[in-house]
């Protein structure tokens, strides 16, 4: 990047600067013996042309749109389109959130995104022993199609995606997507969406399970399959790293986690249902997180685009450009949020979800302030809704594409995060793979680590958080917060009892018979899902059959 | 050896949730300051909790719930345990809780909660200062 002659008058000068700066140190020592990212990765004082030396623009940087896609994966990026706004929500009944939803829609979102329950995330009816207290307290409650017909009610299946963060029943809760959607005379080949579909990173960080490795991922597989014949426009799997940042680890981990998890899948489908990589790469998206250390963030995005680039072109010998570029949501970090003066998560929010638009994301979702107390209140979510749209309109970042691009210490972060992920990533090669590292619970492990390390910082103060460890004197102002009524249960249960009594249960007992045969066979699942949905089964009733046939996962090794 | 028996300490996540960043952190910080830790792993039921308490012998029951769920779950330990006799098994909670549900919990047998952003330092410290073995 840089002539040998300036490379030496920037040491020379460099020279001179030490010695001014330690002559100020004598007098003024710096602040702290060292300076840090959130990550505890050591920043240098100061970043020059030598810590890019080595970095070739074609080769490394390039343009948008192009390989190695470091700048950002569309040509024009959000001089063509804005980002989507899409707002992460759910909560308590279908009509709760399709309320929610349209309030979202009318004040400017542009893609829907849904929060389930806990007992839909994990399989079980509403009616479940299992599920008991927990009715829409985290998300909305699903238990058959006819809730997720009043959840989509009026919503333009052609014209809105949507999103939503569902695992081990992913198929089912796509299956009802899709019935809800022909059902209101759409077409499958003009919708769009995406469905979380993760399993690895749930075994790493998030821990909603169900089924063991294996058919976890088989089911995968067949939703990827599935998509690539007939759903052409669907992202099949949404490979995040936001939920292993949650659980405490460093931005390196995620970035090298995430990719490892990636290359996990491509290589299962291949060997699995032995497509042709560029028959469905190009339908995989990414889920980052956005945490509070702008640089170590802007810098993790770049370097995600770049690597994914190298690993689906060198390693899996991808040809189609659309196969090389990640594409990602993003979603500003929840666990950086504080319950203490509350409102401050606003200004916490709002930077990070810059970081995001400068790291070039396609989608995001920006948390409220009131999140480590309850889920969004109308104010709040409207309020996260409205940062976004100000970073859109007001600021200017939108008017050229990267522009962090060049800056000393941008590029070289953004090399150092691709080397330590690489290690990390060939590290797990050699274990044999991700699903073989988490059995041995390597990456478990790590973040367990990284998460008692710096939970160790913060109560020694050597990493803030305003109002928990600095500057926390001072009465709390807490704004209003949304409560979920616990009468909630019973009317969802009586819901769910009214579609059973009423619903062909001949039928729902042959298509569930049906899945159980074919689960046994390595038939395409998704079909024979489609079939059970429609007849109204349950979720759990589709889950037990799996449950029965495939046996149920426990964690057996805890890592503390 | 010193023979005072330490005070066991069962750590556990009720409920689906598996957010188990911070109930894994204090069950460290617990067993980094010497007390006796059993972790009961993700996704118990209150049934499966009690009696794990039981089984263990503990003093001392501490409940991370982060869901909203909680004022089901947590009542249910606190009852399950009065059923088995063993009231005098401490319950302690850490997690998201509504202030307003904060009182009522306490009334209901929950012994102390711990909000986010409580420091390591603070429930060890709590713990050391409200805590025996029921017996030696």
């Amino acid at each position: 990047m840089f002539a040998e002659e300036t490379l030496r008058q920037v040491r020379e000068g460099k020279k001179e600067w030490e010695k001014e700066v330690e002559k100020v140190i004598m007098q003024n020592p710096e602040r702290k013996g060292g300076f840090s990212t959130v990550s505890d990765m050591e920043i240098k004082i100061i970043y020059t042309p030598e810590d890019i030396k080595d970095l070739d623009f074609a080769r490394d940087i390039g343009y948008p749109g192009i390989f190695p896609f470091t700048r950002g994966c569309q040509p024009t990026m959000y001089r063509g389109r804005e980002w989507t706004f899409r707002m992460f929500s759910g909560m308590g009944s279908a009509e709760d959130t399709n309320k929610r939803w349209h309030l979202l829609l009318k004040e400017g979102e542009t893609g829907l995104s849904t929060a389930f329950d806990f007992p839909t995330l994990m399989g079980y009816d509403t009616d479940s022993p299992r599920a008991r207290g927990e009715c829409g307290k985290c998300g909305v409650a699903i238990d058959t199609l006819r809730d997720f017909e009043i959840l989509t009610d009026r919503i333009p299946f052609d014209k809105i995606t949507t999103s939503m963060t569902i695992n081990p029943p992913a198929s089912i809760l796509w299956a009802m997507y899709l019935a809800a959607a022909e059902k209101a005379g759409i077409s499958w080949d003009k919708i769009g969406g995406t469905i979380q579909n993760d399993m690895l990173k749930e075994f790493i960080a998030q821990k909603t399970l169900m089924l063991p490795l294996e058919p976890s991922i088989r089911l995968i597989s067949d939703t990827i399959e599935f998509g690539t014949k007939y759903v052409p426009k669907w992202n099949t799997i949404s490979i995040s790293g936001y939920h292993i940042r949650e659980a405490g680890s460093t931005a390196i981990q995620e970035l090298a986690f995430t990719l490892a998890d990636g290359i996990a899948y491509v290589q299962d489908v291949i060997e699995r249902k032995k497509l042709d990589v560029d028959s469905f790469a190009p339908r995989f998206s990414f889920f980052f997180n956005s945490h509070l250390d702008f640089f170590e963030e802007v810098a993790k995005f770049r370097a995600a685009r770049r690597m994914w680039a190298k690993i689906m072109r060198d390693r899996f010998k991808a040809k189609d450009p659309r196969s090389w570029w990640m594409r990602f949501h993003t979603q500003t970090a929840g666990c950086s949020l504080v319950a203490q003066q509350p409102y401050n998560n606003v200004v916490r929010t709002a930077i990070e979800a810059l970081a995001a638009v400068l790291g070039g994301t396609q989608s995001l979702h920006t948390n409220s302030l009131d999140e480590t107390l309850a889920l969004p209140s109308e104010f709040a979510a409207t309020t996260a809704l409205r940062t976004q749209q100000i970073i859109a309109d007001e600021i200017g970042v939108t008017n050229t594409i990267d522009p962090l691009a060049g800056s000393y210490f941008v590029e070289s972060l953004t090399n150092q995060m691709e080397e330590k992920a690489w290690e990390y990533i060939n590290k797990i090669d050699d274990m044999g793979g991700m699903p073989a590292a988490i059995e041995q619970g390597f990456p478990q492990m790590e973040i367990a680590n990284a998460a008692y390390h710096y939970q160790q910082q913060i109560d020694k103060g050597e990493k803030v958080a305003i109002g928990v460890n600095k500057y926390s004197a001072g009465e709390q102002v807490y704004p209003p917060l949304l409560q979920i009524p616990e009468e909630l249960e019973e009317e969802q249960i009586a819901r769910t009892n009214e579609v059973k009594r009423i619903r062909d249960n001949r039928q729902v007992i042959q298509t569930l018979s049906d899945l159980r045969t074919a689960s046994k066979t390595d038939k395409n699942l998704m079909p024979y899902v489609i079939e059970a949905v429609k007849e109204y089964a349950t979720e759990q009733e589709i889950c037990d059959t799996w449950r029965d046939v495939f046996g149920e996962y426990h964690e057996s090794v805890i890592h503390l | 050896m010193s023979s005072e028996r330490k005070i066991r300490i069962l750590v556990a996540k009720p409920g689906l949730d598996g957010h188990d960043r911070g109930v894994k952190i204090v069950a460290r910080a617990y067993r980094d300051a010497g007390f006796e830790v059993i972790y009961t792993g993700l996704h118990q039921t209150p049934e499966q909790i009690v009696n794990a308490a039981l089984q263990e012998d503990v003093d001392l029951i501490g409940l991370s719930c982060l869901s909203g769920a909680h004022m089901y779950l947590l009542p249910r330990v606190v009852e399950l345990l009065k059923e088995n006799k063993a009231e005098d098994i401490i319950v302690i909670v850490g997690g998201i809780i509504p202030k307003e549900d904060i009182p009522k919990l306490k009334k209901m047998g929950i012994k102390e909660i711990f909000l986010p952003g409580s420091s390591l330092s603070e429930i060890i410290n709590w713990t050391r200062a409200n805590m025996k073995p029921r017996h030696a």
